[in-house]
């Protein structure tokens, strides 16, 4: 290190364009200008272009004119927007309750001492890695009607008499997505919770035992509150990235049997890009965001305040 | 000195065993190994099934009474060779490693810029940029495409990689920005202090020091990048219309399936094809992927 140091100090020029170079504000500006511009340019810029759009009748190829809460007021009469914002809700809040369950569950199972112990984490973690497209279509296959492996094999054991119609009636097709979706959302969970596990000190249990602690209250006492705010996080980011969710629908079921399974998302990229009505779905994307808003501030801060009750230090 | 530092990583390995030994095998097999093993299956089933189905003929895909369906009786490339000459595979597959490769990369430089000035140049407001770095994160996609969409027409980039390669570095770079803020704040600042003191501008010190020490988080950025990218769906499916443009996901969901006809058999096959790439990449960086996707979280 001490060569490289002093190699660095001989190769500095002392000339006065290095020295504008070297200045801390100067340099701040040049290293924050290309992350500045692209997330300017295509993230800040298009934020606020999409609310704008939402106000506005713009069709694909056609600028539109500003029509107020025109867009807002025809949606909230629309039966299909008011299903796709039930599905949603629906989708976001069965999904996550299953996904920390076993999520919660499958953590505390990798936590133990066991043999592949790192294999098995890598292998777990499979679903989160394939590109979700293309496992939803593995899904999808897996859905048929006639030719469906889970049918086929739970008729083979004798539970069922005949095949499952998965995608075919309202609620079978909301509870198929929803269980691709918790598929898909389990390693996430585990593997960061695990990480969150793996920083509990086994003396904290020791010691509990000890004093009498029974399995279900070290668990309630020690793993819980320990986990709290590691989980607040991953709760945020996966009701976020459900409630957004698009890719596992389109695939699925593009919104159907008759829009029982779409999302706000899909609905949005419906009648935006096929529909061509692009201040239609900018309306419906735009209107996702008091629900990201209030999702958000409810996992994390709900989450926290607990975490202060508990006798938890603020970080 | 080391003493201490070799008890504190020995400790971790003693300890997990915890309790450990109290529990009668038995009894873990029943609360531990069972329920694993369901777990493990349920969530590698679908790759398995769709390898299966990559290879086997037709007449075994659609006839169970005839065929164990869990097996392939008599292995077939027919479904690989008709997505290889048949279709435009290996020119979405060309995409889409050209988008994630050159996204990454840009998301990459940007990313190591913008983090070491919030981190170590601390200019006036670097916490309030470092915040709204977190806050793009939080964005989503979803309410992003249809703004991006006229962005993408008004700039003249529609249908063309260049669209894709300008969009995704919105989500990669909150990301990575994020990560390599955490990874350059656990690099001891006196080292940079020696290089100032000596009269390395910086620079040279960003160069020659601190990304050299950092080369372990940038793999876990860069990787996750790369995944994430490959991973992509909503902005490949809105700015591109063309076949020959398209990306694996897009690619294989809206052109493979022609009318009510669905070939499962190609369809596997792509969806197979299109998951190896990460899935090897992957197997090669298991450690470095954990620590971006718990790292992220942590933070």
């Amino acid at each position: 290190m001490a060569t490289v140091v002093r190699e660095a100090a001989i190769e500095r020029r002392e000339s006065r364009l290095a020295r504008i170079f070297d200045h801390p504000t100067v340099l701040s500006v040049i290293f924050m200008l290309p992350a500045g511009l692209l997330l300017t340019l295509f993230l800040t810029y298009p934020l606020g272009l999409g609310i704008w759009l939402g106000f506005t009748d713009t069709r694909i190829g056609r600028p539109g004119a500003f029509i107020g809460l025109e867009n807002y007021i025809s949606l909230f009469g629309d039966g299909v927007f008011l299903l796709s914002v039930f599905n949603t809700l629906l989708y976001t809040t069965v999904a996550t309750v299953f996904k920390f369950a076993i999520g919660l569950w499958l953590a505390l199972l990798l936590n133990n001492r066991l043999p592949f112990k790192a294999f098995l984490r890598a292998i777990v973690l499979l679903p989160f890695i394939i590109p979700t497209v293309l496992s939803a279509i593995a899904f999808w296959w897996m859905y048929d009607t006639q030719f469906s492996i889970i049918s086929f094999a739970l008729v083979e054991f004798g539970l069922i008499d005949e095949f499952i119609d998965f995608l075919g009636q309202p609620n079978a097709a909301r509870a198929s997505v929803i269980a691709a979706n918790v598929w898909r959302g389990i390693p996430f969970v585990a593997i960061c919770l695990l990480a969150g596990l793996q920083t509990i000190s086994p003396s904290l249990y020791e010691a509990a035992a000890l004093d009498g602690a029974s399995a279900w209250q070290r668990f309630r006492h020690i793993t819980v509150p320990t986990l709290m705010p590691i989980l607040s996080i991953v709760l945020t980011f996966s009701v976020l990235f459900t409630f957004t969710d698009f890719q596992l629908i389109y695939a699925i079921t593009r919104g159907g049997p008759i829009n029982a399974t779409h999302l706000m998302a899909t609905l949005a990229f419906q009648r935006a890009i096929p529909g061509g009505q692009l201040g239609e779905g900018a309306a419906i994307a735009t209107a996702m965001i008091p629900f990201l808003v209030a999702a958000t501030l409810l996992s994390y801060y709900g989450l926290q305040r607990r975490k202060w009750q508990q006798g938890g230090k603020d970080d | 000195m080391t003493k201490p530092s070799i008890l504190a990583l020995a400790a971790p390995a003693i300890d997990s065993q915890g309790m450990g030994y109290l529990v009668t095998l038995p009894r873990r097999v029943v609360t531990v190994y069972i329920p694993l093993a369901v777990i493990v299956f349920v969530l590698l089933f679908p790759f398995y099934w769709m390898a299966v189905t990559t290879f086997k003929p037709n007449d075994e895909i659609y006839n169970f009474k005839d065929h164990n369906p869990f097996w392939v009786s008599s292995p077939t490339l027919a479904n690989i060779e008709k997505l290889l000459f048949n279709t435009d595979y290996p020119a979405w597959l060309f995409n889409t490693m050209l988008v994630a490769t050159v996204a990454t990369f840009i998301s990459i430089v940007a990313s190591v810029l913008a983090a070491y000035a919030i981190q170590r140049l601390r200019f006036r407001g670097a916490q309030m940029i470092g915040l709204a770095i977190f806050l793009a994160y939080l964005v989503p996609p979803s309410i992003l495409f249809i703004p991006l969409a006229t962005i993408v027409y008004g700039f003249d980039l529609y249908d063309s990689n260049l669209a894709l390669i300008l969009t995704y570095p919105t989500f990669l770079i909150p990301f990575c920005t994020w990560l390599m803020m955490g990874y350059f704040k656990s690099i001891p600042y006196e080292l940079e202090e020696c290089a100032l003191i000596d009269g390395a501008t910086r620079i040279q010190i960003l160069w020659k020091i601190t990304l050299p020490l950092s080369v372990p988080g940038l793999i876990s950025a860069g990787i996750f990048a790369f995944t994430l990218s490959w991973n992509e769906f909503i902005y490949a499916l809105t700015f591109i219309s063309s076949s020959e443009q398209k990306t694996v996901p897009v690619g294989v969901l809206t052109q493979l399936v022609e009318g009510d006809v669905y070939h499962w058999g190609s369809l596997m096959a792509g969806a197979l094809l299109g998951s190896l790439p990460v899935a090897i990449l992957y197997s090669f960086f298991v450690e470095h992927y954990v620590s971006s996707l718990t790292g992220a979280v942590k933070e």
